[in-house]
């Protein structure tokens, strides 16, 4: 973990009820508050996160951490800012794993099977264990997506894996040594140029965009007082839930 | 009727005739293949190793699939699919300590009762529909045609797997009798097709390819007609090399026997998916008169 122990001699300010729980930070007993989550207990314990922490919201995949908790043999992996503490946990976190990116340029490859045989061919020694699975912090089904791939399926495999966030967990676990979070993007990126239809709709605002035909609306809002700033950005339209009716417009349409 | 059907990594990518001949045939008798709805590897190869359970995962994951689907059976056609499936099927209802500790690991999945069923689509039709059915759903019969069947080796070994006599085997020549077509005798029908060698040493399947093709034949058949991919690739699209290093070398079409299957039923001619056979197999179903 990079981090640090911070000596300070802040006294905590807590309820006098608060439960505390132990856990076992890479193998150190610390007291912490029960209703922390691991990141936050980390902090608490008095480390200072140089690595290992990101978004604090659950998307970045910085914050990996491997734990086990009392009584149960099973090797358990969760981001710390999204899991909470229990009594007798053991964890440490895995900011990075190590794995092989190939590098490519996209307009010369195709989604084929033979361009995953080029960049990524450990893929196929993937035995179908399924511990990448079980180590997912997202609940991601890996190993169906690296059967999806190992078929050739760009599609399935594109929509299986299209929450990963990269923290390498499923890569670290594999016993066939796969890189699976890389390949995985490699579909993504070849699914999303040369399979799905463009958008034509985003084309046309970059293009909007680019002919500076935004200026005069942010410059009209760098001068407006802040006080109708507030006024405007409380009375803004939105399109009512759950965005059902495509032909939808708001009622001042000169933005679109 | 509504089959559960394994398809195989390779019946999506380069034996796609085999896969789109066996779907359109099956429809004509009767059998709906339906897609496993999740499935992965076969795993390939079955593990001989006694204390190896991870290669086993692959295989009994498809068939815990095939239960989660509501099946008691399931269909497969690749011989190598075929063969690891069953295998470890057969593994796991001779050693229920191994059973348990593999559902043990899989522990995300429910646990795998051992009795479906692994079938290959030859025994299936021989079983469940019986040659004289076959024989009055045919349209186009086959006749005048000179069949000689390959089995390869996954068909008929093991023992415990194999789908009929190991040195004498006659039911694929069964199936392509009642479809009217004239079977040769081929003495080479079991033998090896060189498998994997064909990335690493590609010469000992170039020989392999020159003796089966050329035997094949002397012995006087137009086609040879077989149900594996690998093989298919070795003795197929292998020729090309073939006739490179043995000048002498005839070539001849190779086909799966669902293709042929899909013709005599009365199936549709894109279905067969020829494009992808190297050697092609239309001028000498022209010549029979079995195509236009």
């Amino acid at each position: 973990m990079s981090a640090e122990l911070k000596q300070s001699g802040d006294k905590p300010n807590l309820p006098p009820d608060t439960k505390m729980i132990e856990v076992f930070i890479m193998g150190k007993r610390y007291k912490v508050p029960a209703t922390l989550t691991i990141q936050k207990a980390i902090e608490w314990a008095g480390f200072q996160f140089l690595r290992g922490c990101g978004c604090r919201g659950g998307i970045c995949g910085a914050c990996p951490t491997i734990y086990r908790t009392k009584d149960d043999y099973k090797l358990k992996i969760g981001l710390a800012c999204q899991t909470v503490v229990e009594d007798g946990m053991y964890l440490v976190q895995l900011p990075f794993v190590p794995a092989q990116k190939s590098e490519y340029h996209i307009e010369d490859e195709r989604p084929t099977i033979a361009a995953i045989e080029k960049h990524y061919p450990e893929t196929f020694r993937c035995v179908q264990c399924n511990t990448c699975t079980k180590a997912c912090p997202m609940d991601i089904e890996v190993m169906q997506y690296i059967a999806e791939i190992i078929k050739g399926d760009y599609k399935k495999a594109a929509e299986l894996s299209s929450s990963c966030i990269m923290c390498g967990m499923c890569a670290a676990r594999c016993p066939a040594e796969l890189q699976q979070f890389n390949v995985a993007m490699f579909v993504r990126r070849m699914y999303g140029r040369h399979v799905l239809p463009k958008a034509e709709h985003l084309q046309k605002r970059v293009k909007e965009i680019n002919e500076n035909k935004y200026i005069p609306f942010l410059d009209e809002l760098g001068e407006i007082s802040h006080d109708e700033l507030v006024e405007r950005y409380k009375s803004r339209e939105w399109q009512p839930e759950p965005y059902e009716d495509p032909n939808w417009q708001p009622k001042e349409t000169k933005y679109l | 009727m509504e089959v559960s059907y394994f398809p195989g990594c390779t019946l999506k990518q380069t034996a796609r005739n085999f896969e789109i001949s066996a779907i359109s045939s099956c429809k004509l008798l009767g059998l709906d293949l339906t897609e496993l709805s999740r499935w992965n590897c076969c795993g390939t190869v079955y593990s001989l190793s006694t204390d190896d359970s991870m290669h086993h995962l692959a295989p009994i994951r498809n068939l815990i699939r095939v239960q989660e689907d509501g099946f008691k059976e399931v269909v497969t056609l690749c011989s190598m699919c075929y063969n690891t499936l069953k295998q470890a099927n057969e593994l796991m209802k001779k050693e229920p300590d191994r059973l348990k500790k593999m559902n043990d690991f899989m522990y995300r999945e429910e646990d795998y009762i051992p009795d479906v069923e692994v079938y290959h689509l030859v025994t299936y039709i021989k079983e469940r529909l019986g040659y004289e059915k076959v024989r009055e759903l045919v349209k186009q019969p086959l006749t005048g045609l000179k069949v000689a069947v390959y089995y390869g080796c996954l068909l008929l070994r093991p023992d415990s797997i194999k789908l009929d006599d190991r040195e004498n085997p006659m039911i694929m020549e069964d199936l392509l009798t009642a479809l009217g077509a004239e079977i040769i005798d081929y003495p080479f029908s079991n033998e090896c097709c060189g498998s994997y060698h064909t990335l690493g040493q590609k010469e000992i399947v170039l020989n392999r390819t020159n003796k089966l093709i050329t035997e094949a034949r002397r012995d006087g058949a137009d086609v040879l007609v077989l149900s594996c991919p690998e093989c298919d690739f070795n003795l197929d699209h292998r020729q090309k090399d073939t006739l490179e290093k043995y000048p002498n070398f005839q070539t001849m079409p190779v086909l799966y026997f669902t293709q042929l299957l899909n013709i005599a039923l009365g199936g549709n001619l894109e279905d067969c998916g020829f494009e992808l056979n190297y050697i092609d197999p239309l001028p000498v179903l022209r010549e029979k008169g079995i195509i236009k």
